[in-house]
Protein backbone atom coordinates (compact mmCIF):
# COMPACT_ATOMS: atom_id res chain seq x y z
CA UNK A 1 0.00 0.00 0.00
CA UNK A 2 1.15 3.38 -0.88
CA UNK A 3 1.19 5.72 2.05
CA UNK A 4 2.94 8.67 0.13
CA UNK A 5 2.65 9.20 -3.01
CA UNK A 6 4.40 12.28 -5.03
CA UNK A 7 4.69 12.84 -9.00
CA UNK A 8 5.99 16.20 -10.61
CA UNK A 9 6.19 17.85 -7.08
CA UNK A 10 7.33 21.18 -7.43
CA UNK A 11 7.51 23.94 -4.43
CA UNK A 12 9.29 27.32 -5.31
CA UNK A 13 9.32 30.24 -2.89
CA UNK A 14 9.12 33.97 -4.56
CA UNK A 15 11.71 35.68 -3.06
CA UNK A 16 13.28 39.35 -3.22
CA UNK A 17 16.32 37.71 -5.08
CA UNK A 18 14.04 35.99 -7.28
CA UNK A 19 12.34 32.86 -7.12
CA UNK A 20 14.15 29.59 -5.16
CA UNK A 21 13.25 26.36 -6.14
CA UNK A 22 12.81 24.64 -2.79
CA UNK A 23 11.73 21.41 -4.90
CA UNK A 24 11.23 20.92 -8.86
CA UNK A 25 9.65 17.53 -10.30
CA UNK A 26 9.70 15.51 -7.67
CA UNK A 27 8.46 11.99 -7.83
CA UNK A 28 8.37 9.65 -5.06
CA UNK A 29 6.61 6.92 -3.65
CA UNK A 30 6.66 5.43 0.41
CA UNK A 31 4.90 2.16 0.70
CA UNK A 32 3.75 0.98 4.16
CA UNK A 33 5.99 -0.23 6.48
CA UNK A 34 9.00 1.59 4.91
CA UNK A 35 12.41 3.36 6.71
CA UNK A 36 12.77 6.21 3.72
CA UNK A 37 16.02 8.71 4.36
CA UNK A 38 16.48 11.58 3.17
CA UNK A 39 19.88 12.80 2.46
CA UNK A 40 21.43 15.87 0.88
CA UNK A 41 23.34 18.95 1.40
CA UNK A 42 21.64 21.98 2.66
CA UNK A 43 19.22 23.67 0.47
CA UNK A 44 18.33 19.87 -1.37
CA UNK A 45 14.82 20.22 -0.40
CA UNK A 46 14.49 17.16 1.79
CA UNK A 47 13.31 19.17 4.86
CA UNK A 48 10.62 21.28 2.53
CA UNK A 49 9.48 17.56 1.13
CA UNK A 50 8.71 16.34 4.74
CA UNK A 51 6.64 19.54 5.65
CA UNK A 52 4.79 19.15 2.13
CA UNK A 53 3.92 15.52 3.38
CA UNK A 54 3.34 17.23 7.04
CA UNK A 55 1.06 20.19 4.82
CA UNK A 56 3.07 22.47 6.61
CA UNK A 57 3.82 24.02 2.88
CA UNK A 58 1.84 24.28 0.23
CA UNK A 59 3.42 22.98 -2.93
CA UNK A 60 3.07 25.16 -6.23
CA UNK A 61 3.16 22.34 -8.88
CA UNK A 62 2.67 18.84 -9.39
CA UNK A 63 0.54 16.35 -6.90
CA UNK A 64 0.93 14.60 -3.32
CA UNK A 65 -1.41 12.30 -1.84
CA UNK A 66 -0.63 11.02 1.76
CA UNK A 67 -3.32 7.81 2.51
CA UNK A 68 -4.77 8.63 -0.47
CA UNK A 69 -5.87 11.79 0.99
CA UNK A 70 -4.65 15.61 0.14
CA UNK A 71 -1.61 16.34 2.58
CA UNK A 72 -4.50 18.84 4.62
CA UNK A 73 -7.07 16.13 4.92
CA UNK A 74 -4.30 13.43 5.83
CA UNK A 75 -3.02 16.46 8.72
CA UNK A 76 -6.71 17.25 9.81
CA UNK A 77 -7.05 13.10 10.34
CA UNK A 78 -4.06 12.98 12.22
CA UNK A 79 -2.70 10.32 9.96
CA UNK A 80 1.16 11.43 10.92
CA UNK A 81 3.17 12.29 14.09
CA UNK A 82 6.06 14.98 13.13
CA UNK A 83 9.65 14.83 14.84
CA UNK A 84 11.36 18.44 14.88
CA UNK A 85 15.42 18.72 15.45
CA UNK A 86 15.18 20.46 18.46
CA UNK A 87 12.74 18.30 21.23
CA UNK A 88 9.99 21.04 21.54
CA UNK A 89 8.63 19.96 24.60
CA UNK A 90 7.01 22.43 26.25
CA UNK A 91 9.04 23.11 29.61
CA UNK A 92 5.72 23.78 32.12
CA UNK A 93 4.69 20.14 31.82
CA UNK A 94 6.21 17.46 32.23
CA UNK A 95 7.27 14.83 30.43
CA UNK A 96 3.80 13.19 30.73
CA UNK A 97 2.09 15.98 30.39
CA UNK A 98 3.95 16.90 27.08
CA UNK A 99 2.96 13.41 25.88
CA UNK A 100 -0.87 14.47 26.64
CA UNK A 101 -0.98 17.61 24.68
CA UNK A 102 -1.98 16.06 20.89
CA UNK A 103 -4.08 13.67 22.83
CA UNK A 104 -5.74 16.82 25.00
CA UNK A 105 -6.32 18.46 21.39
CA UNK A 106 -8.06 15.16 19.79
CA UNK A 107 -10.36 15.19 22.99
CA UNK A 108 -9.28 11.61 24.03
CA UNK A 109 -10.87 10.36 27.09
CA UNK A 110 -8.63 11.02 30.35
CA UNK A 111 -8.36 7.03 30.94
CA UNK A 112 -7.57 6.77 27.11
CA UNK A 113 -4.92 9.47 27.53
CA UNK A 114 -3.46 7.49 30.77
CA UNK A 115 -2.97 4.54 28.58
CA UNK A 116 -1.80 5.95 25.70
CA UNK A 117 1.13 7.62 28.03
CA UNK A 118 1.86 4.65 29.70
CA UNK A 119 2.31 2.85 26.75
CA UNK A 120 4.23 5.09 24.18
CA UNK A 121 7.01 6.03 27.71
CA UNK A 122 7.87 2.26 28.01
CA UNK A 123 8.49 2.31 24.24
CA UNK A 124 10.73 4.25 24.62
CA UNK A 125 12.27 3.30 27.79
CA UNK A 126 11.45 7.11 29.53
CA UNK A 127 8.46 4.82 32.21
CA UNK A 128 9.78 6.02 35.13
CA UNK A 129 10.37 9.54 33.66
CA UNK A 130 6.73 10.36 32.99
CA UNK A 131 6.82 13.04 36.24
CA UNK A 132 10.13 14.73 35.65
CA UNK A 133 10.04 17.82 34.20
CA UNK A 134 12.22 18.19 30.42
CA UNK A 135 14.96 20.72 31.86
CA UNK A 136 15.63 17.21 34.40
CA UNK A 137 16.73 15.51 31.03
CA UNK A 138 19.38 14.89 29.03
CA UNK A 139 18.45 15.98 25.39
CA UNK A 140 19.12 12.13 24.27
CA UNK A 141 16.22 11.87 26.38
CA UNK A 142 13.81 14.51 25.76
CA UNK A 143 14.18 13.70 22.01
CA UNK A 144 12.77 10.10 22.69
CA UNK A 145 10.03 12.07 24.64
CA UNK A 146 9.56 14.18 21.87
CA UNK A 147 9.38 10.92 19.59
CA UNK A 148 6.57 9.45 22.34
CA UNK A 149 4.56 12.46 21.94
CA UNK A 150 4.51 11.57 17.97
CA UNK A 151 3.46 8.18 18.30
CA UNK A 152 1.00 8.80 20.92
CA UNK A 153 -1.91 8.80 18.64
CA UNK A 154 -1.33 6.37 16.48
CA UNK A 155 -0.37 7.46 13.57
CA UNK A 156 1.29 5.01 10.84
CA UNK A 157 3.30 7.66 9.31
CA UNK A 158 6.38 9.38 11.64
CA UNK A 159 7.54 12.15 10.15
CA UNK A 160 11.64 12.92 10.81
CA UNK A 161 13.48 16.01 10.74
CA UNK A 162 17.12 15.36 11.80
CA UNK A 163 15.26 14.54 15.06
CA UNK A 164 18.86 13.04 16.15
CA UNK A 165 20.89 15.95 14.70
CA UNK A 166 21.85 18.31 17.78
CA UNK A 167 22.92 15.06 19.64
CA UNK A 168 26.54 13.55 20.16
CA UNK A 169 27.62 10.47 18.44
CA UNK A 170 27.15 8.43 21.43
CA UNK A 171 23.72 8.74 21.98
CA UNK A 172 22.96 8.99 18.14
CA UNK A 173 23.83 5.19 18.14
CA UNK A 174 21.77 4.43 21.11
CA UNK A 175 18.99 6.38 19.56
CA UNK A 176 19.41 4.78 15.94
CA UNK A 177 19.18 1.21 17.46
CA UNK A 178 16.02 2.14 19.74
CA UNK A 179 14.36 3.76 16.56
CA UNK A 180 14.87 0.56 14.92
CA UNK A 181 13.36 -1.59 17.50
CA UNK A 182 10.81 0.18 17.75
CA UNK A 183 9.89 0.68 14.15
CA UNK A 184 9.83 -3.03 13.93
CA UNK A 185 8.10 -3.08 16.89
CA UNK A 186 5.43 -0.50 15.77
CA UNK A 187 5.43 -1.59 11.66
CA UNK A 188 4.78 2.45 11.15
CA UNK A 189 6.13 3.96 7.79
CA UNK A 190 8.99 6.34 8.74
CA UNK A 191 10.27 9.05 6.77
CA UNK A 192 13.65 10.51 8.47
CA UNK A 193 15.60 13.24 6.95
CA UNK A 194 19.41 13.41 7.83
CA UNK A 195 22.62 14.69 7.18
CA UNK A 196 24.52 11.58 7.96
CA UNK A 197 25.61 8.76 5.42
CA UNK A 198 25.99 5.86 7.99
CA UNK A 199 22.86 7.16 9.65
CA UNK A 200 21.09 6.79 6.44
CA UNK A 201 22.33 3.64 5.61
CA UNK A 202 21.47 2.10 9.21
CA UNK A 203 18.39 2.71 9.38
CA UNK A 204 16.66 2.42 5.72
CA UNK A 205 14.92 0.74 3.68
CA UNK A 206 15.18 3.11 1.13
CA UNK A 207 17.52 6.24 0.83
CA UNK A 208 16.70 9.07 -1.41
CA UNK A 209 19.80 11.06 -2.39
CA UNK A 210 18.79 14.56 -3.11
CA UNK A 211 20.58 17.50 -4.98
CA UNK A 212 20.17 21.30 -4.21
CA UNK A 213 19.52 24.44 -6.65
CA UNK A 214 16.73 23.18 -7.75
CA UNK A 215 15.90 20.54 -5.03
CA UNK A 216 15.39 17.56 -6.75
CA UNK A 217 16.24 13.35 -6.33
CA UNK A 218 19.58 12.09 -7.69
CA UNK A 219 18.89 8.80 -7.11
CA UNK A 220 16.53 6.58 -4.78
CA UNK A 221 19.18 3.28 -3.42
CA UNK A 222 16.73 0.06 -2.25
CA UNK A 223 19.11 -1.48 0.72
CA UNK A 224 19.81 -4.94 0.33
CA UNK A 225 20.27 -4.99 4.18
CA UNK A 226 18.33 -7.42 6.45
CA UNK A 227 15.81 -5.96 8.82
CA UNK A 228 17.66 -7.23 11.68
CA UNK A 229 20.33 -4.82 12.61
CA UNK A 230 23.04 -5.00 14.93
CA UNK A 231 25.34 -1.75 15.22
CA UNK A 232 28.16 -4.18 14.16
CA UNK A 233 26.72 -4.40 10.39
CA UNK A 234 28.10 -0.93 9.91
CA UNK A 235 31.27 -2.75 9.34
CA UNK A 236 30.32 -5.22 6.68
CA UNK A 237 30.66 -5.18 2.98
CA UNK A 238 27.35 -4.41 2.02
CA UNK A 239 26.77 -1.90 4.20
CA UNK A 240 29.83 0.07 2.67
CA UNK A 241 28.94 -0.32 -0.29
CA UNK A 242 25.91 1.13 0.39
CA UNK A 243 27.51 4.02 1.95
CA UNK A 244 29.60 4.34 -0.77
CA UNK A 245 26.89 4.60 -3.29
CA UNK A 246 24.99 7.81 -1.62
CA UNK A 247 28.71 9.79 -0.63
CA UNK A 248 28.97 9.22 -5.10
CA UNK A 249 25.37 10.38 -5.26
CA UNK A 250 25.93 13.18 -2.67
CA UNK A 251 29.47 14.50 -4.87
CA UNK A 252 28.02 14.40 -8.18
CA UNK A 253 25.26 16.00 -7.66
CA UNK A 254 26.42 19.13 -5.31
CA UNK A 255 28.82 21.41 -7.27
CA UNK A 256 31.61 22.04 -4.24
CA UNK A 257 32.81 24.92 -6.05
CA UNK A 258 29.81 27.20 -5.73
CA UNK B 1 26.16 26.63 47.52
CA UNK B 2 24.67 29.65 49.50
CA UNK B 3 24.27 32.53 48.06
CA UNK B 4 26.14 35.57 49.98
CA UNK B 5 23.91 37.82 52.15
CA UNK B 6 22.50 40.82 50.70
CA UNK B 7 21.51 42.43 54.11
CA UNK B 8 25.14 43.66 54.77
CA UNK B 9 25.91 45.47 51.47
CA UNK B 10 21.90 47.26 51.64
CA UNK B 11 22.31 48.21 55.25
CA UNK B 12 25.75 49.81 54.39
CA UNK B 13 24.08 51.69 51.27
CA UNK B 14 20.69 53.10 53.76
CA UNK B 15 23.00 54.26 55.68
CA UNK B 16 25.41 56.40 53.67
CA UNK B 17 22.08 57.56 52.08
CA UNK B 18 20.96 58.53 55.69
CA UNK B 19 24.15 60.26 56.37
CA UNK B 20 24.23 62.58 53.13
CA UNK B 21 20.62 63.48 53.92
CA UNK B 22 21.73 64.57 57.48
CA UNK B 23 24.76 66.58 55.99
CA UNK B 24 22.23 68.02 53.25
CA UNK B 25 19.89 68.81 56.20
CA UNK B 26 22.44 71.27 57.85
CA UNK B 27 23.39 72.50 54.36
CA UNK B 28 19.80 73.58 52.93
CA UNK B 29 18.50 74.34 56.39
CA UNK B 30 21.11 76.98 57.79
CA UNK B 31 20.63 79.88 55.43
CA UNK B 32 16.73 80.29 57.21
CA UNK B 33 18.65 79.92 60.54
CA UNK B 34 20.98 82.90 59.50
CA UNK B 35 18.45 84.89 58.24
CA UNK B 36 16.54 84.90 61.26
CA UNK B 37 19.74 85.93 63.21
CA UNK B 38 20.40 88.48 60.79
CA UNK B 39 17.13 90.23 61.04
CA UNK B 40 17.11 89.88 65.07
CA UNK B 41 19.99 91.46 64.74
CA UNK B 42 22.04 88.70 66.92
CA UNK B 43 25.10 86.43 66.80
CA UNK B 44 24.28 83.76 64.20
CA UNK B 45 24.45 80.84 66.33
CA UNK B 46 27.99 78.76 66.38
CA UNK B 47 27.37 75.41 64.63
CA UNK B 48 26.85 72.69 67.03
CA UNK B 49 23.52 74.69 68.02
CA UNK B 50 23.17 75.37 63.96
CA UNK B 51 23.12 71.60 63.88
CA UNK B 52 20.42 71.11 66.29
CA UNK B 53 18.03 74.01 65.14
CA UNK B 54 18.28 72.78 61.62
CA UNK B 55 16.90 69.46 61.82
CA UNK B 56 14.31 70.65 64.41
CA UNK B 57 12.32 73.58 62.17
CA UNK B 58 8.96 73.10 61.56
CA UNK B 59 9.34 74.04 58.50
CA UNK B 60 12.48 72.84 57.15
CA UNK B 61 13.73 73.41 53.09
CA UNK B 62 14.66 69.89 53.33
CA UNK B 63 13.44 67.59 56.95
CA UNK B 64 15.78 65.94 58.70
CA UNK B 65 15.24 61.73 58.34
CA UNK B 66 13.94 61.79 62.22
CA UNK B 67 10.94 64.56 61.57
CA UNK B 68 9.42 62.69 58.33
CA UNK B 69 9.81 59.04 60.79
CA UNK B 70 7.94 61.14 63.69
CA UNK B 71 5.59 62.26 61.46
CA UNK B 72 5.25 58.92 59.88
CA UNK B 73 4.57 57.30 62.94
CA UNK B 74 2.37 60.26 64.02
CA UNK B 75 -0.22 60.11 61.39
CA UNK B 76 0.26 56.00 61.07
CA UNK B 77 1.27 53.59 64.34
CA UNK B 78 0.46 56.13 67.23
CA UNK B 79 -3.47 56.81 65.08
CA UNK B 80 -4.09 53.59 64.99
CA UNK B 81 -3.30 52.90 69.18
CA UNK B 82 -5.97 55.08 69.82
CA UNK B 83 -8.03 53.12 68.00
CA UNK B 84 -8.75 55.55 65.03
CA UNK B 85 -6.31 54.33 62.20
CA UNK B 86 -9.19 55.72 59.52
CA UNK B 87 -9.48 58.97 60.90
CA UNK B 88 -9.44 61.28 57.87
CA UNK B 89 -6.05 62.62 59.98
CA UNK B 90 -4.23 59.51 59.12
CA UNK B 91 -2.38 58.46 56.44
CA UNK B 92 -3.49 55.33 56.12
CA UNK B 93 -6.78 56.81 55.66
CA UNK B 94 -5.05 58.67 52.49
CA UNK B 95 -2.98 55.31 51.85
CA UNK B 96 -5.95 53.32 51.46
CA UNK B 97 -7.60 56.03 49.73
CA UNK B 98 -4.79 56.02 46.93
CA UNK B 99 -4.60 52.13 46.85
CA UNK B 100 -8.38 51.22 46.05
CA UNK B 101 -7.73 53.79 43.06
CA UNK B 102 -4.24 52.37 42.28
CA UNK B 103 -5.59 48.29 42.59
CA UNK B 104 -8.85 48.90 40.55
CA UNK B 105 -6.53 50.89 37.99
CA UNK B 106 -4.24 47.98 37.77
CA UNK B 107 -7.08 45.28 37.32
CA UNK B 108 -9.00 47.09 34.51
CA UNK B 109 -5.23 48.17 33.10
CA UNK B 110 -4.02 44.71 33.23
CA UNK B 111 -7.38 43.13 31.78
CA UNK B 112 -7.34 46.02 28.92
CA UNK B 113 -3.88 44.94 28.16
CA UNK B 114 -4.13 41.75 27.88
CA UNK B 115 -7.43 41.65 25.51
CA UNK B 116 -5.49 44.36 23.41
CA UNK B 117 -2.74 42.12 23.22
CA UNK B 118 -4.69 38.81 22.13
CA UNK B 119 -6.56 40.81 19.11
CA UNK B 120 -3.11 41.94 17.78
CA UNK B 121 -1.95 39.06 17.83
CA UNK B 122 -4.86 37.11 16.29
CA UNK B 123 -6.35 39.73 14.06
CA UNK B 124 -4.28 41.10 11.30
CA UNK B 125 -5.88 44.37 11.10
CA UNK B 126 -5.69 45.49 14.87
CA UNK B 127 -2.12 44.18 14.41
CA UNK B 128 -1.66 47.15 11.65
CA UNK B 129 -4.02 49.41 13.54
CA UNK B 130 -4.32 49.09 17.16
CA UNK B 131 -0.23 49.11 18.39
CA UNK B 132 0.17 53.01 16.78
CA UNK B 133 -2.63 54.26 19.01
CA UNK B 134 -1.39 52.29 22.09
CA UNK B 135 2.05 54.44 21.63
CA UNK B 136 0.75 57.21 20.60
CA UNK B 137 -1.22 56.99 23.94
CA UNK B 138 1.60 57.60 26.01
CA UNK B 139 3.00 60.36 24.16
CA UNK B 140 0.39 62.52 25.80
CA UNK B 141 1.81 63.70 28.66
CA UNK B 142 -0.84 62.26 31.65
CA UNK B 143 -0.67 65.35 33.48
CA UNK B 144 -2.13 67.20 30.79
CA UNK B 145 -4.78 64.62 30.46
CA UNK B 146 -5.97 63.90 34.20
CA UNK B 147 -7.95 66.70 34.64
CA UNK B 148 -10.27 66.79 31.54
CA UNK B 149 -10.79 62.78 32.78
CA UNK B 150 -12.01 63.97 35.67
CA UNK B 151 -14.02 66.82 34.40
CA UNK B 152 -15.28 64.68 31.30
CA UNK B 153 -16.73 61.73 33.57
CA UNK B 154 -17.56 64.18 36.48
CA UNK B 155 -20.31 65.96 33.77
CA UNK B 156 -21.12 62.31 33.26
CA UNK B 157 -22.28 61.91 36.88
CA UNK B 158 -19.38 59.76 37.28
CA UNK B 159 -17.07 60.33 40.41
CA UNK B 160 -15.08 58.93 43.17
CA UNK B 161 -13.23 56.31 42.71
CA UNK B 162 -13.56 55.31 39.12
CA UNK B 163 -12.06 58.37 37.21
CA UNK B 164 -9.18 58.09 39.09
CA UNK B 165 -8.58 54.02 38.39
CA UNK B 166 -9.08 55.18 34.88
CA UNK B 167 -5.93 57.06 35.29
CA UNK B 168 -4.15 54.42 36.81
CA UNK B 169 -5.82 51.94 33.43
CA UNK B 170 -4.27 54.78 31.11
CA UNK B 171 -0.89 54.47 32.42
CA UNK B 172 -0.79 50.62 33.45
CA UNK B 173 -2.24 49.01 30.32
CA UNK B 174 0.40 50.09 28.52
CA UNK B 175 3.21 47.85 29.51
CA UNK B 176 0.47 45.31 29.49
CA UNK B 177 0.01 45.69 25.96
CA UNK B 178 3.89 45.61 24.92
CA UNK B 179 4.31 42.53 26.82
CA UNK B 180 1.65 40.57 26.44
CA UNK B 181 2.37 41.28 22.65
CA UNK B 182 5.68 39.83 22.78
CA UNK B 183 4.75 37.12 24.94
CA UNK B 184 1.87 35.42 23.16
CA UNK B 185 4.21 35.35 20.18
CA UNK B 186 7.08 33.80 22.29
CA UNK B 187 6.36 30.30 21.04
CA UNK B 188 8.94 29.20 18.42
CA UNK B 189 8.32 28.35 14.92
CA UNK B 190 8.49 24.29 15.48
CA UNK B 191 5.73 24.53 18.66
CA UNK B 192 3.52 26.21 16.64
CA UNK B 193 3.80 24.24 13.82
CA UNK B 194 3.57 20.99 15.91
CA UNK B 195 0.17 22.67 17.19
CA UNK B 196 -0.70 22.84 13.22
CA UNK B 197 0.22 19.13 12.92
CA UNK B 198 -2.39 18.60 15.90
CA UNK B 199 -4.92 19.81 13.67
CA UNK B 200 -5.35 22.26 16.83
CA UNK B 201 -8.18 25.06 17.09
CA UNK B 202 -6.87 28.88 17.64
CA UNK B 203 -8.63 28.54 21.04
CA UNK B 204 -6.21 25.18 21.77
CA UNK B 205 -3.14 26.83 20.61
CA UNK B 206 -3.97 29.91 22.81
CA UNK B 207 -4.59 27.94 25.66
CA UNK B 208 -1.89 25.26 25.65
CA UNK B 209 1.15 27.36 24.38
CA UNK B 210 0.90 31.26 23.66
CA UNK B 211 -0.98 31.72 27.45
CA UNK B 212 1.74 29.64 29.35
CA UNK B 213 4.64 30.75 27.35
CA UNK B 214 3.58 34.81 27.92
CA UNK B 215 3.36 34.14 31.96
CA UNK B 216 6.88 35.34 32.59
CA UNK B 217 6.37 38.59 30.01
CA UNK B 218 2.78 39.17 32.09
CA UNK B 219 4.71 39.19 35.38
CA UNK B 220 7.67 41.51 34.56
CA UNK B 221 4.71 43.87 32.59
CA UNK B 222 2.84 43.73 35.85
CA UNK B 223 5.44 44.70 37.90
CA UNK B 224 6.12 48.22 36.02
CA UNK B 225 1.93 48.65 35.28
CA UNK B 226 1.62 48.14 39.09
CA UNK B 227 3.89 51.04 40.19
CA UNK B 228 2.64 53.53 37.61
CA UNK B 229 -0.84 52.94 38.35
CA UNK B 230 0.29 54.07 41.46
CA UNK B 231 1.68 57.24 40.00
CA UNK B 232 -1.79 57.46 37.80
CA UNK B 233 -3.76 57.23 41.06
CA UNK B 234 -1.62 60.06 42.90
CA UNK B 235 -1.49 62.57 39.44
CA UNK B 236 -5.56 61.89 39.26
CA UNK B 237 -5.97 63.07 43.27
CA UNK B 238 -4.26 66.51 42.31
CA UNK B 239 -7.31 67.88 39.95
CA UNK B 240 -9.79 66.58 42.14
CA UNK B 241 -9.51 69.55 44.71
CA UNK B 242 -7.54 67.68 46.92
CA UNK B 243 -9.73 66.24 49.31
CA UNK B 244 -8.39 62.48 50.41
CA UNK B 245 -5.46 60.33 49.51
CA UNK B 246 -1.71 60.55 48.96
CA UNK B 247 -1.80 62.97 46.44
CA UNK B 248 -4.08 65.44 48.36
CA UNK B 249 -1.44 64.81 51.03
CA UNK B 250 1.45 65.80 48.80
CA UNK B 251 -1.00 68.60 47.08
CA UNK B 252 -2.39 70.36 50.33
CA UNK B 253 1.50 69.76 52.04
CA UNK B 254 2.56 71.96 49.27
CA UNK B 255 0.11 74.74 49.52
CA UNK B 256 1.13 75.27 53.21
CA UNK B 257 4.87 74.66 52.78
CA UNK B 258 4.35 71.66 55.24
CA UNK B 259 7.76 69.74 53.82
CA UNK B 260 7.44 67.07 56.40
CA UNK B 261 3.83 66.24 55.50
CA UNK B 262 5.11 66.01 51.94
CA UNK B 263 7.93 64.03 52.33
CA UNK B 264 6.19 61.20 54.92
CA UNK B 265 3.29 61.25 52.06
CA UNK B 266 6.34 60.44 49.36
CA UNK B 267 8.06 58.10 51.69
CA UNK B 268 4.39 56.35 51.94
CA UNK B 269 4.31 56.47 48.30
CA UNK B 270 7.60 54.83 48.27
CA UNK B 271 7.03 52.05 50.61
CA UNK B 272 3.38 51.02 48.91
CA UNK B 273 5.21 51.03 45.30
CA UNK B 274 7.83 49.00 46.53
CA UNK B 275 5.19 46.35 48.63
CA UNK B 276 3.08 46.24 45.59
CA UNK B 277 6.06 45.26 43.33
CA UNK B 278 7.06 43.12 45.83
CA UNK B 279 3.75 40.75 45.90
CA UNK B 280 3.55 40.80 42.02
CA UNK B 281 7.32 39.71 42.61
CA UNK B 282 5.79 36.71 44.91
CA UNK B 283 2.81 35.75 42.29
CA UNK B 284 5.61 35.84 39.42
CA UNK B 285 8.10 33.22 41.75
CA UNK B 286 4.91 31.02 42.57
CA UNK B 287 3.22 30.74 39.19
CA UNK B 288 6.61 29.92 37.50
CA UNK B 289 6.99 27.37 40.88
CA UNK B 290 3.32 25.92 39.94
CA UNK B 291 4.81 25.80 36.02
CA UNK B 292 7.78 23.37 37.00
CA UNK B 293 10.37 26.15 36.39
CA UNK B 294 13.94 24.96 36.57
CA UNK B 295 15.48 26.52 40.10
CA UNK B 296 18.54 28.69 39.94
CA UNK B 297 21.95 27.27 39.97
CA UNK B 298 20.56 23.66 38.78
CA UNK B 299 22.48 21.92 36.57
CA UNK B 300 19.91 19.93 33.70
Amino acid sequence: MTVVSASNLSLTFETNDGPVHALKDVSLDVQKGDFVSFIGPSGCGKTTFLRVIADLEKPTGGSISVNGMTPEQARQARAYGYVFQAASLLPWRTIEKNIGVPLEIMGLSKADQRKRIDDVLSLVDLANFGKKYPWQLSGGMQQRASIARALAFDADLLLMDEPFGALDEIVRDHLNEQLLKLWDATNKTICFVTHSIPEAVYLSTKIVVMSPRPGQIYDVIDSTLPRERPLDIRESQEFLDIAARVRDGLKAGHSYDE
Amino acid sequence: MSKPSKTIPVLTIIAIIIAIWYICVVWMNAPFVYDQAERAKVEPPAFSELVSITMSQERPVLPAPHQVAQELWKTTGAMALKGRPFSKRSLIYHTWITLSATLLGFLIGTALGIALAVGIVHNRAMDKSVMPWVITSQTIPILAIAPMIIVVLNAAGISGLLPKALISTYLSFFPVVVGMVKGLRSPDAAQLDLMHTYNASTAQTFWKLRWPSSMPYLFTSLKIAVAISLVGAIVGEMPTGAVAGLGARLLAGSYYGQTIQIWSALFMAATLAAVLVMLVGWAHSYVLRRMGEKPEGVAA
